[in-house]
């Protein structure tokens, strides 16, 4: 029989039994559409992690408070440590003489704000920092300009805002020139007018945050007008130094003459400051952000359970399907199908049911991981990203699941003795 | 065309071997109507089996338009029963799901052939059915599903028709109906006919009557009665077979 006829006969025989036919199909709609959301939302947590990597900006090395002892890594990442970095570390490292290899160097201080603008209010962090940080951190100004070596001498009352922030706040008005707001302290009893001069490109979310949702300040103008940033011997803290190196290979070399110049300017034995790669950063936050491992054991043991189930109900349904057609097939031998005719046309059968279940599988799938895309779902943050590849490999399991289950009863119906078959009440 | 010598079939009850036939011997020359008698139990059915390549005989061979059928194997004999043989069964063997233009067309699936729908049609055209193409079986009286089978099997122009017990299910009139159709068959196309039945009147459409008696050909002879069609009194099979009586 040629394929077209039997795969012809084949969905004759199951659109005659719709309803069989569809329960069939659940275990494979089942675990195939797990299989993709599974799929999707690993490759989507994966890709999250690679382009907040890349968004960093390249060569970097993050300077940090915090003992450097490696249990304690995390801790200088989350915070939680004594301030004792200040600005002129970061000024002192900015030296072409003696480290060569340093192509920028930021110092920064973060905190959460409240910003009023137009009749608009957002709360955002603000982000004290020197004009350096654009290309420091390869971020930079879309529209007006960043913070200027002036402002910083200045302690000018001007502000970078971020793309989401400017979005926020002035809406589709441009809002260069135009004042800004600040409320900080209880209450956000402390309050500042600023001019915006700039408005960042858009960039995403990277593993230090959203960065469309920051708004620069230069960090003198923050240090004179929250004394918090003061420590005792009246220097200015920073929460955090990025340093730009010219060349990946120069890590090594890079983090041991800083580590060495640290201690002589802060006169301690022991390191109360951490150095960080920028994937060390990544991986950090990665661990934190990716989908817990538990979920994902729960969904591949879903997605794995069904699909076996699936495969065994289609086996069952074949078996029966062969005995209850028993006579069919005695009159189709007697006709002059062969042993292989027979096993094709239930092999087809099966293969149908898995396949077509594999489709709905992958459009529910597709749905599935659509709508969980930048969800927050049990605390986590779903990212998903559906990939060709994983359509067809769940295309292609739920063809192999066809042929594994659907061979025994094929080949039974095949072998059935024509004489005996056509006498089967 | 058919030849059969010294065919043994010993089926196991258990472990008991039990001997359906002993040793028949048997010719049917092209264009011949043959009957097979007996009680049940005789061995008429297991022959027929035989003829129809349906199964293979425990010692013997069997000869069917000069090929040795008995030497072939199970996916060659599936080839030999779409090509030379037609089967028309006493419950008619129709497939429940299909309509009866699709019933016919059954055979020449196994078989890749193009043009299957219009020997199909022709087919049910000639056995009086051209209105009822798209009937299930359900929707069809017995004496039409009987034809209905009857072109399933003539659409591959078959060289032996076997027959077993094709009028068991029907009432006596459709029966004589159906028994004609046989008969015009025979002698207007030459198509070789076996049949099994246990109804004298239905063994007198043949030329000829063999009985078989445990598992041995008893009697052999050729049939003088009267109910052979002698005459071309009736209509020939494209014409006017829908006369028939259509009893459920």
């Amino acid at each position: 029989m040629s394929i077209t006829d039997t795969i012809r006969t084949a969905f004759a025989a199951l659109a005659a039994n719709k309803l069989r036919s569809s329960l069939t199909m659940l275990g494979i709609i089942i675990g195939v559409s797990a299989v993709i959301t599974l799929m999707a939302v690993g490759q989507g947590s994966q890709k999250g992690v690679t382009e907040s990597i890349r968004g960093l900006g390249s060569n970097l090395l993050f300077i940090r408070p915090g003992p450097s002892q490696a249990s304690n890594v995390e801790a200088a990442v989350y915070g939680g440590q004594a301030l004792t970095l200040v600005d002129t570390d970061a000024y002192a490292i900015n030296d072409p003489e003696k480290f060569p290899y340093v192509e920028g160097v930021a110092p920064q201080v973060d905190f959460e704000a409240a910003l009023i603008a137009a009749g608009h209010n957002t709360r955002t962090t603000v982000i004290g920092t020197t004009p350096e940080y654009q290309y420091v951190r390869d971020f930079y100004v879309g529209r007006g300009q960043f913070l200027s070596d002036n402002d910083i001498t200045r302690k000018g009352l001007v502000a970078v805002l971020g793309h989401r922030v400017a979005e926020t706040l002035f809406g589709d008005a441009d809002p260069l020139g135009k004042s800004v707001r600040l409320a900080v302290g209880p209450g956000g009893m402390i309050t500042f007018n600023f001019r915006v001069i700039g408005v960042m490109e858009p960039k995403g979310a990277t593993t230090t945050g959203d960065e469309d949702d920051l708004m620069f300040i230069p960090l003198p103008t923050m240090q004179a007008r929250i004394p918090i940033l003061r420590n005792p011997q009246g220097l200015s803290n920073v929460f955090q130094i990025s340093v730009k190196l010219r060349d990946r290979n120069d890590f090594d070399q890079a983090k041991k003459d800083i580590a060495a110049l640290l201690r002589e300017r802060h006169n301690v034995k022991k390191d109360d400051f951490v150095i960080l790669t920028q994937t060390e950063v990544a991986n950090l936050k990665a661990a934190e952000t990716e989908i817990s491992q538990t979920l994902w054991a729960a969904m591949a043991a879903i997605a794995g359970i069904s699909l076996a189930v699936g495969g065994i109900g289609i086996m069952n349904i074949m078996l029966v399907s062969v005995t209850e057609r028993t006579r069919e097939i005695g009159i189709r031998k007697a006709m002059g199908a062969t042993q292989g005719d027979i096993l094709m046309q239930f092999l087809v059968e099966a293969l149908m049911v898995t396949m077509a279940g594999g489709a709905i599988g992958v459009i529910l799938g597709v749905s599935l991981s659509t709508l969980a895309n930048g969800r927050t779902i049990l605390e986590q943050s779903v990212r998903a990203d559906i990939s060709a590849v994983a359509i067809i490999l769940a295309f292609g399991v739920s063809a192999v699941i066809g042929l594994f289950f659907g061979i025994y009863p094929a080949y039974n119906a095949s072998r059935l003795n024509p004489i005996e078959a056509l006498h089967h009440e | 065309m058919v030849k059969l010598t010294d065919i043994t079939k010993v089926y196991l009850a258990g472990d008991v071997p039990v001997p359906a036939l002993r040793g028949v011997n048997l010719e049917i020359q092209e264009g011949q109507f043959l009957a097979i008698m007996g009680p049940s139990g005789s061995g008429k059915s297991t022959l027929l089996n035989i003829l129809g390549c349906l199964d293979k005989p425990t010692s013997g061979t069997y000869e069917l338009d000069g090929l040795k059928v008995s030497a072939l194997d199970e996916e060659q004999l599936a080839v030999i029963r779409n090509r030379k043989i037609g089967f028309v069964f006493q419950s008619f063997n129709l497939l429940r799901r299909l309509p009866a233009i699709e019933q016919v067309q059954l055979p020449l699936l196994y078989r890749k052939m193009p043009d299957r729908q219009r020997l199909a049609l022709q087919a049910l055209v000639d056995l009086g059915l051209a209105d009822r193409l798209a009937h299930r079986p359900v929707q069809l009286s017995g004496g039409e599903q009987q034809r209905v089978a009857i072109a399933r099997c003539l659409v591959t122009s078959p060289s032996l028709i076997l027959a077993d017990e094709p009028t068991g299910a029907l009432d006596t009139a459709t029966g004589h109906d159906i028994m004609r159709i046989f008969e015009r068959l025979n002698v207007e196309r030459g198509i070789t006919i076996a049949l099994v039945t246990h109804e004298r009147e239905v063994a007198a459409y043949a030329h000829r009557i063999v009985h078989l008696q445990d598992g041995q050909i008893v009697s052999d002879e050729l049939n003088s009665s009267s109910n052979r069609l002698s005459t071309a009194a009736e209509p020939p099979v494209g014409g006017g077979a829908g006369s028939e009586a259509s009893t459920p």
